[in-house]
Order: C-alpha cells, then structure tokens, then sequence
C-alpha cells in the first residue's frame, strides 16, 4: 500500500497462481456465474464427449479433438485473466492486510475511567471505548474523543511524517493499523470487525465477493440475450440443414457457436472489474462500492472546498498598504512585531514578508516584556502590548470597533480593493491608530487550472465552496478557473446546492474533509473523504482519498470511465468478429451440399476442417491477447463523447471486423503447414 | 433502370416529403392535443364518446394497464372479427351468398387483420362477403394502426415524462387517432380513389363475356373504403386476391403513385414528429436519416439483383425477368412497391415475390427480418427502432465511459432485459418456426418448389407473420391447417411479444429522472449516433440471419449462376 507501485502486467508469480487458478474455476459452480463463459465450458464439456465416442468407435477424430481442446482453452483462458486480476488484487489486498495487524485493545468504561481492560481487537464492536497511549497499535477505526495524539499513519498512506489527531474539530479521526507515537487518547470505536473500510476494499479488490456493479449487469444481459440469439441461430441451423440435405458434424455446430457468442468480452468481462478496482487502490483511493466507481465516471457536478483543494491551506501576506500618512515600513514593523507570537501561517507570512521587504529581522525584535495578545474567534484580532505600545490586528470590523471610527474613506477603499482581488483585508492598529492593511492572498495551488480545464472537457462542472464572501470567492473563482462558486456557505448551503442539481437530474461528487461536510458527503453521489478528516466524513462518504488530495477524483472519474470504455470497447470487437467467423464457417460448412458456396469463402481458407479450425483458433488466441488491454483498461483522453466515440468505433469496431479477416487466413495457413506435413 | 425510372423515383420522395412534413405537424399537434383545424367537429365527438364511455377514459394509466387495456381491446376485436367471418352465411352485404369461413382460415384471418399483419391466406373476392370486407376486415384496419399509434404515443411520453409513471389512456388514445388521424386521412384518400375509378358499390359481380368470347366475372364492392385505410395504416389485406396488382384496387399510374406514397407517408411522418413529440426535434434526425439509408440501399440492391438476366432468359436475347410481373410497373416500380411495402410492414403487394430473382428475395426479407424498422407501419416502426436505439445507445454509451441515456433517461438493466427479450422474439419466431415447418411433414406440405426456394419460401412466411408484414412468396401454400393456425400464433407473439416489453420499457423510463446533457454527454442526434444506430440494425440482423438467408436466396443464386 505504501508504494504507489503495480505489479508488473506479467509477474511470474502471480501468472504461476493464474495459470493454476485458471484450472480451478473450470468447478461448473465456479463458471455459472459468468453466463458466456459457462456456455462455452458446456460446450466444450459436449464436444469432449462427442470426440470420445468417435474415438471408441474408432472414426477419425483429430480434428473434432484440436477444436474440442481449443475450446477448453477459451474456456480456460477466460479463467486465467480473472484469476491474473484477482491475483494483482490479491497483492493489493495483502499489502492492506498487512496494516490489519492483529492487536489487543485496551478497554474502557468510560472517558474518564483509569481502569482497562485488555481485550483482542476483534471482539471490539461500535460505541466501545478504547485507550491508546504512545507506542500503541490503534485497534480499529474510530474518533478520538478525549486528548490529542501524534499518530504515524504511514502504514495505509505511506506518508512517513506523522499527523495530529485530537477530539473535536475536523481531526479526529484515526484508522485501525496505525500507531500512536506520542500522548494519550481515548478513541470510541465506530466499526464492526470485519467491517472496516479497509475491509470492504480488501472484499473488493480481491473479487471474491465483488457484487456486480449496475452496469455490469446490465452488459451481462445483453451478453446473454446474445448468447441466446447465436443459440437459437445454431440450433436451427442444423434443421435448415437437414433441410438442404445434409447434416452438420454436432462439433463443427458447437464451434460456430463458441465462435459466435461473445466470448471476448464474456471472458474479460470479471476481469476489467477487478482490475479497475485494482487501480483505484494504486491510487491511494479505497472505495467501498464498486458502485460508487462506476457512478463517478458519471459526475456531471463536483463541489470542491476551496481550502486546501484550491488553494493552498493558509493565505499568505502578499502587500502592505498604509493609510492616513503612515508609511509603509512603520506599517509592516507594526504587522511584524504583533506576529511575532502568532503561530499560525497567516501569521508566519507577515513576518517573512516583513523580512524579506525591510530587512528586519524578527529575533532582534523580540524583547521579554511583551505581552501577547492570542486570536480569539470573539474578538477576532490579536496583537501585543509592549513598553506602552498595543499593536493590534485583525478583521476590518473587529480593527475599526476597536479604533473607535467608522473608518476613512481611505481605509474602506483599501480593504475593499484587497477583497475584490480575491484577498482578505487585514487592519493594523497601533495604540488604536490604524496604519493600514495587510493583504493576505490565497495562494492558488500550482496546476489547479489545468485540472479544472481537464474536468470541461470531460464534461464535469466545477463548483468552488467556500465561506469567503461573494466578491472574494469571484476573485478566486475566476484565477482558478472552476465554472461556478458558493460562497458563504454553510452546511445547509451544500446540502442545497447538492440537492438541487440532483433535482435536475445531474450526478453530483463532494470532496470534503470535515464533519460539517458529512451531510453533504452522504447526500453525494459520489462522495470523497479526506483520509486526514473526520470519522463522520469518512464514514458518509463512499470513497477515502489516503492521500487527501481532492483534485484526485479526476483520476477516479477516468477509472470509472475506463471501466465502461473498457467493457463497450471489447462488446464492440467481439460483436463485430462474428463478420469474419460466419464468412469462415458458413461456407466450409456447407461447400458439400452447395458448391456454389465456396463463392462465399472470401478468405480462401484451405478446407473446411482448416476453416472451422482457424476460426476457433483465433477465438481462443484473441481472448488472451486481449488480457493486457482488459487490466490495463482502453485509453482514455478527457475529450467530448462524439470524439471518444468516432475513436473507439473506428478501432474496436471497424477493426473488429477487419482483425479476424487477416488473422483467421493467417491461422489457416500456419495450420495447413502442420496438416500438409 | 431506365431515365423515367429515376425521374418517377426522385418525383416519389419529393412528394412523399412534402405531404409527410406538415402531416407530422399534424401528429405533434394531436398528440400534444393541441387545436387543429377541425377541432369544432373532432372534439365534439370525442368528447361524446367519452361522455359515453365514462370516467375510465379519463384515467391515467401506468403501463400494465395500458399494456392490458391494449391486449383486451385487440382480442375482443379479434374475437368479432373470427364470429363474423364464421357467420358470414347469415349475415347481410352478401349478394355473392359466400359461406362462412372455415375455421382455421378464420382464426388466421381474424388474428392477421387484428395484429396489423393482413397476411391472406384467401382470395378476397372468393371468401368473404361485402359486410365481412366492411365490418370485419376494414374497421380491424382502422384499429390496428390505431393500435400501433397509441402503443408509439404512450412510448414517447415514457421518454417524455419525468417521474410520472403513467402513459394515458389506451382508449382516449385509440380515439383521438382514430378520429384526428386515421379517419380523415382515409376519407379523403378513398375520394381520390373513387375519382380514379375504384369502385365503391354494394352491388353482386358482373357476369360478363370479353372480346375472346369467354365468360368471366367481375368481382366488385366497397373497394375504395378499404384500400385507402389499407395503404395509409400499413395493413395491406387486399380485396381481391391480386391485391395492388388488380386493376380495381389500382386502376391508373396515378393510383400506384399514390398507393406507394400513402404506404410512407404515416409512419415517415411519425418518426419526423417523435422528437417534437419528445421534446428535442433534433432526435428524429439520426432515425430519419438512417431509415432513409437503409431503404435506399436495399432498393438498390434489390434492383440491381432483379435486373440481373436470368441465365435462362439471356440465351433469349438478354431480358429482365418479368415473370409475375405487371407489364405496366415493370421491374423497377415492383421492386419499389416490394421493398416501400416490406419497409414499412404493409402487406400489399403488385407483383409475385415468388417469381423474383432469388437475390432479390433478401431485400424484403432483410426489410422484415430487422423487424420493419426503416420506417416501420404505423407506429410499431417507430417503437421498433427505438429497441435498437436503446442498444446502441447502450453500446455507445459504454463506449464512450458513461452510463447509456436517451432523451435525457438513463438506460438500466430493466430496460436492457426488455429490450432484449423484444429483440429475441424474431429470431425465436422466425427461425424456430421455418425450422419446425420445414421439418414437419404438415408444415413441409405447403412448400411448392423443393431446395433452397422453398426454404427462402418458408422463412418469408414466417418473417412476414413474425413482423406483421402480410406479404408471401405466394407459391407457398398458406391455406392448409398447420399454417393458418402456427403462422397466427406467430402473428400474434410477434405483434404483442415487442408491445408488452416495449410498454414495460416506457413504463419504467417515464418514472425516471431526466438528466440534462452535458459535454460528457453523448449526443444522440449527431451523424456518430447515425452511423452507430445503421450499423447496430445492420449487424443485428445481418448476424442473426446469416445462416438462414446463406443456405435460401443465396444458395439458390449461386445455384442458379454456377453452370
């Protein structure tokens, strides 16, 4: 889990497990659960016994024996790319497992209870409350309810830097398998054993379980309904044959119909599935639903938190403006020396800006007498008071109460300049004086815009929410180029705005981190939590971002997009190799009772049994060649639908017919090499 | 394919365009029940009728009702239609005092006229009585159009409607068309036959003795009333056994240009009104055009095989065939006629299918064997298509990474599962039931040319009853027992085998959400979607029907060019 890495496409391992797992399937029980490919297994089964008989009686049979064997191979190849993604996803699953490590939990009460009880971390069930202190394994998902911790979470996102976890707030929750490295918590367990996310995703990608997604069904019908259609075509003809006066060889009949269904797709089909999943994971993205994938590849709408998705986390000092004469070094000595306790990054960028502009150096300035004033979301301004001398900054409003005036024409028009470019205003006061602002700047992520240019062209809207007002918001709406914006929002203001555009029938995906977000996340479609947010969040929406990185549901879009691209792609080619395989068949199999038949034999295929031959050859080759395209997934570009469309149609479709043309007369001349001899 | 030939053509389609366009404002508006311009007398009498008939022709219905209400009507029409046939002994308009019908032809008659497929096993003039033509067969043609008409309209508001269930009413809807649509039409194209010289009487045959001196009779009747509903609702029962090829069902050039027209005109109309119906007009676009590709490629394959010389003809100086021909349509209007009437699943015919070029037997068959969807009869060719609009707008939309939508639906399992299960019925049909006749000896008894004809022979009969189409290669005995009764079962899992799952489709899709397109969106009006939809349509029946039509037409063709 912690590198990023995949398998490689062949490991020689994983294709040992395949090729043995390919043999295991071939259990009937195994083999119903894919229609098309149970089919040819019965197929396969029918001409076995058929070529005994004709060997007992001592007939010739090596022909009816090649194609018998050539379709066990379809079957058997068909296995082996289900069994070569169930065995890249086992790998993945493993690397999951492995974060499961087996602990013992200690048991509380109560929050405040000291007494615990040791108990292993599988009997723990929701609403039990464990302790864990430095060192611990933490036993099992859940929020931190009392105290605040370091925890080192490298072991499911591979980030080695470890995090703060504390109760309340939007950091609270922690993921069984990692571990506390400094302090004490107490963390009330919010999951079942077994029902973990990590759980469900181990479920999921190793496809033992795996539900078949919506669409997945509703492919495997039309399949069906194929399958059915080419069996009507079968059996029939035997009665137009018998008919005509001749009867065709059951095997020969059995190989056009192994030939006919769609046994390309059939036999990929579980395969794509779980290799989509798979790629998920390589991701650092963990999805509870295999569902959840495939609607993402739907999104027409995706709401992005402005902070830390758009923008970097922390704004930034980028300018001071002094007013009502003050000059700009008196104004950014001010800002600094009010700063100098301040922790947070707004606070550090004035500093460093003060520095870097006047050369002032912040350590110099700090004398022991100073009495720091601390942030309060009350008063919403901080400062100092040092030798006579307050300083304070802070929002315009709290500045300006402060100073006692209704502002100046001059400093209204300053503040207003900074928020309609996107900034947030901030006052400097000193001894109730204002200097002037401090312009504090989003800093747009680097990027960002040509991600969102990306998501046009897939089609997907771009909504930015935030709780900047309107002006700010448009200011940074439009430097980042998202389509749309919220401001001011709250809670309910999401859930609006996400049940609106689902009214209108649209697909709506959030990205969010926080409890207040878990609503949203819920109502959601597709809903992404921040693996650094809360357990609430987590738990409402249905994926997990490892690395928190919100942009990342582009990369979720386009796998769940390949995942259907991939599907239509080999539904596409292996509808439109039936072309070429009645072209081979059809006339080799009745060239006897109507010469003029071989008019129809345009690939000028050597005899019949060669034809019926090659076809099921190529049958069976053109599933296993297919095996990389199916894990690896069809190529997708962020395009319009036509232009994706025209581009898979003249590959898929128009080389669909045209592969097996070239590739079957190839098959037939290599097999008359070997029958010639 | 002489010059004239081609001047009549183009002369057809500029004239079947002109009428179909503002007809298909007409349907939007009778649809959308919008005014019209005889409002005053069409709404008096439908609100009559609905005072009559009560508040149930008031009431919504979701789609098992209305599937339901459609089953109940057709049967009862269909159990009339078989009484009457049986009684006609005793029944009144019978100056010729014909029996009653046997039967088993009667229940072949009864289901052919109550399912839109007017496939004749008898010789109209010979077996029924003017009130058997009139009461019976002709208001069965009036309501079976009317049948398919309602069946598309409630289909439309499936895609139309967001989140209601319900589709109207089935008997409000056989009404209005009726009244609004199917009625006027007829009246006014029966004037325009009774001034080109059909006759429109009660009166017996004439017995009269021609210049050869030989005495022959004259079959006459109400023949005008029927033809006109005949070619405009695409049921195709002639009056009299020769059908378009009889001098009183087609008296003048002008007649058959019209007739052919008439045959279009619906069903080109519907299609160009589906999308204004379903609210994007665009949408008719791809169906409209690929109908129109599909039509001229198999016309011209059609003639083309037709004007292939006959190996047995070009030693005698290298003539067209025109065995079983009219001389004055010649070999290019009788394919048109074939391939307009097998298009659009009306079961006329002007000259003998049996005695074509056996190539020339793909080009209806292929028309049926899609299940009449390049134009299709009165609405069953627009719900038709739709079936493989929803698989190709399944397909493209995997193609293309998103869940498959139409017209703003998105297309699920459900749907797939019926569309599918609609789509099977043909093969099941059609196939299954040449098969079974083939190898019957019941079944092999009305085949009349043994080898690869008579299977070509068999398959026709079987895809003319499976697609409601009508027309037969006559040499094929249609009138025994085993046929008459399998080729109406046929007849009628065929008709209601795709109404039921098509209904079930729209049922489900009008309780939907509609979602609005965007740039992710794959757009279904577009010349990709056009492409895709020909080629679906094109692959579906090509694969499924390949075998049959290899060891049919195409053996015999090969057959007969080999020496």
């Amino acid at each position: 889990m912690a590198k990023k890495t995949t398998a490689a496409l062949f490991d020689p391992a994983l294709i040992r497990d395949a090729v043995r797992g390919s043999f295991v399937k071939l259990d009937p029980r195994q083999l119903a659960r894919n229609p098309v490919m149970f089919t040819v297994g019965a197929c396969s089964f029918l001409a076995t016994l058929l070529t005994l008989r004709e060997a007992l009686a001592g007939q010739a049979f090596a022909v009816n024996l090649q194609i018998t064997l050539w379709m066990w191979f379809t079957v058997l190849f068909g296995n082996f790319a289900e069994s070569l993604a169930e065995g890249r996803g086992k790998a993945q699953a493993d690397s999951l497992r492995k974060t499961k490590v087996e602990t013992t939990a200690k048991k509380v009460a109560s929050i405040d209870a000291t007494a615990c009880k040791t108990v292993p971390a599988t009997e723990l069930r929701q609403g039990d409350l464990v302790v864990a202190e430095a060192g611990d394994i933490i036993p099992g998902d859940g929020d931190i309810v009392h105290g605040i911790a370091t925890v080192d979470e490298s072991s499911i996102t591979g980030e080695s830097a470890p995090v703060i976890r504390e109760s309340g707030g939007d950091r609270s929750a922690v993921t069984g398998g990692t571990r506390i490295i400094s302090d004490r918590v107490v963390i009330e367990i919010r999951a079942n054993p077994g029902e973990s996310f990590l759980d469900k995703m181990i479920g999921l990608v190793e496809g033992a379980k795996r539900q078949k997604t919506p669409n997945e069904v509703a492919l495997n019908i039309l399949l069906v309904g194929l399958t059915l259609i080419f069996l009507i075509v079968c059996v029939t003809l035997q009665g137009f044959a018998a008919y005509s006066g001749t009867m065709i060889p059951v095997v020969y009949l059995i190989a056009l119909m192994v030939t006919l269904i769609p046994t390309t797709i059939g036999g990929l089909l579980s395969a794509i599935g779980i290799a989509g999943m798979d790629r998920l994971v390589t991701f650092n993205v963990i999805a509870k639903s295999g569902r959840a994938v495939e609607a993402s590849g739907d999104i027409d709408t995706l709401l992005l938190d402005k902070t830390g998705t758009i923008t970097l986390g922390n704004r930034m000092a980028s300018a001071f403006i002094p007013v009502m004469g003050a000059s700009e070094e008196e104004l950014a000595e001010a800002a600094m020396i009010s700063s100098l306790a301040d922790d947070t990054p707004e606070g550090k960028s004035i500093v460093r800006l003060a520095e870097e502009k006047f050369g002032m150096k912040a350590v110099e300035r700090r004398t022991p007498d100073m009495q720091f004033v601390a942030f309060s979301a009350h008063t919403r301004l901080s400062g100092v008071d040092t030798g006579g001398i307050s300083i304070r900054k802070g929002a315009p409003d709290s500045i300006l109460r402060l100073s006692g005036n209704s502002g100046s024409a001059e400093i209204l028009r300053a503040v207003e300049r900074i928020a309609k470019t996107g900034g947030t205003p901030l006052l400097v006061a000193r001894n109730q004086v204002i200097l002037g602002a401090v312009h504090l700047k989003d800093i747009i992520k680097p990027g960002i815009h040509e991600r969102f240019m990306m998501m046009r062209r897939m089609g997907i809207r771009t909504v930015m929410i935030t709780g900047d007002n309107p002006i700010t918001a448009a200011a940074i709406a439009a430097e980042a180029g998202v389509d749309d914006f919220l401001a001011e929002a709250s809670p309910e203001k999401k859930l609006d705005l996400i049940r609106r555009e689902q009214a209108s029938g649209k697909l709506v995906a959030m990205c969010g981190d926080g409890s207040n977000d878990a609503p949203a996340l819920a109502q959601a479609d597709v809903g992404v939590a921040m693996n650094t947010g809360t357990m609430a969040a987590r738990e409402a929406g249905n994926m997990i971002d490892l690395d928190s990185d919100p942009t990342k549901l582009i990369e979720i879009v386009m796998i769940g997009k390949q995942l259907l691209m991939s599907r239509g792609a080999l539904t596409t080619f292996s509808i439109a190799n039936d072309v070429a395989k009645y072209f081979a068949i059809i006339p080799a199999l009745f060239m006897g009772v109507y010469p003029g038949m071989a008019a129809l034999n345009v690939m000028r295929l050597h005899s019949p049994q060669s034809a019926i031959l090659s076809a099921i050859i190529f049958n069976a080759l053109v599933l296993i060649a297919l095996v990389p395209l199916a894990l690896r997934g069809v190529k997708y570009s962020p395009a319009p639908a036509s232009l994706v469309l025209r581009r898979n149609l003249l590959i898929y479709g128009v080389g669909g017919i045209a592969v097996p043309f070239v590739c079957i007369k190839a098959i037939d001349m290599i097999v008359n090499l070997f029958m010639g001899a | 394919m002489t010059s004239f030939d081609i001047l009549q053509f183009l002369a057809f389609v500029a004239v079947t365009v002109a009428m179909a366009v503002p007809c298909a404002g007409y349907l939007a508006r009778v649809f959308a029940k919008a005014p019209v311009f005889a409002d005053f007398l069409f709404s008096r009498i439908e609100n009559a009728v609905i005072v009559i008939a009560g508040p149930q022709m008031e009431r919504q219905q979701n789609w098992t009702a209305y599937a339901f209400s459609a089953l109940i009507f057709n049967v009862t029409g269909g159990a009339l239609l078989f009484i009457i046939l049986l009684a006609q002994g005793w029944l009144p308009w019978n100056p010729q005092h014909l029996a009653g019908v046997n039967p088993a032809q009667a229940f072949n008659i009864a289901v052919a006229f109550m399912t839109n497929t007017d496939w004749q096993s008898y010789g109209g003039e010979t077996t029924l009585s003017y009130f058997s033509q009139m009461a019976g067969l002709t208001v069965q043609n009036y309501l079976s159009a009317a049948t398919g008409l309602a069946v598309a309209f409630a289909v439309i508001r499936g895609f139309a409607r967001k989140e209601n269930p319900a589709l109207g009413n089935f008997y409000a809807d056989v009404v209005r068309v009726t009244l609004y649509i199917l009625l006027p039409l007829a009246f006014i194209f029966a004037l325009f036959l009774i001034w080109q010289g059909v006759p429109q009487n009660m009166h017996a045959y004439v017995q009269a003795v021609g210049l050869e001196g030989v005495k022959q009779t004259i079959a006459q009747g109400p023949v005008a009333s029927q033809e006109a509903i005949k070619m405009l609702g695409s049921n195709g029962g002639g009056f009299f056994n020769a059908n378009g090829a009889h001098p009183y069902e087609n008296p003048t050039p002008l007649t058959g240009f019209a007739e052919m027209v008439a045959i279009l005109l619906l069903p080109v109309a519907l299609v160009l009104a589906f999308g204004r119906m379903a609210g994007d007009r665009r949408q008719s676009w791809p169906l409209i055009t690929s109908m129109t590709v599909l039509f001229l490629v198999v016309l011209a394959f059609g003639v083309a095989a037709e004007m292939e010389i006959h190996p047995a003809l070009a030693a005698l100086g290298g003539h067209a065939n025109m065995e079983g021909k009219e001389t004055r349509f010649g070999v290019f209007n009788s394919v048109l006629w074939t391939v307009a009437t097998t298009a659009t699943s009306n079961g006329a015919v002007n000259s003998m299918l049996d005695s074509a070029m056996p190539l020339t037997g793909i080009a209806p068959l292929f028309n049926m064997l899609i299940g009449e969807v390049i134009f299709g009869g009165v609405g069953c060719g627009l719900y038709g298509i739709l079936i493989y609009v929803l698989i190709t707008v399944f397909i493209a939309g995997l193609m293309v990474g998103r869940t498959p939508e139409y017209l703003g639906k998105k297309i699920e399992s459900y749907e797939m599962k019926l569309a599918i299960i609609a789509m099977m019925i043909y093969p099941v049909c059609v196939l299954g039931g040449s098969v079974i006749s083939l190898l019957l000896p019941a079944g092999a008894a009305s085949i009349t040319a043994p080898g690869p004809h008579g299977l070509t022979q068999t398959v026709y009969a079987y895809a003319s009853a499976a697609a409601n189409n009508g027309t037969a290669f006559a040499g094929f005995n249609a009138d025994t027992v085993y046929q008459n009764v399998v080729l109406a079962l046929v007849m009628l899992v065929g008709r209601f085998g795709v109404i039921v799952p098509v209904l079930a489709i729209a049922g489900s899709l009008a309780g939907k959400k509609a979602t609005p397109p965007s740039t992710g969106t794959f757009p279904t009006h577009g010349l990709m979607f056009t492409v895709l939809l020909t080629g679906v349509i094109v692959m579906f029946g090509g694969l499924t029907y390949f075998p049959a039509l290899a060891l049919g037409p195409v053996a015999e063709h090969l057959s007969l060019f080999a020496h």
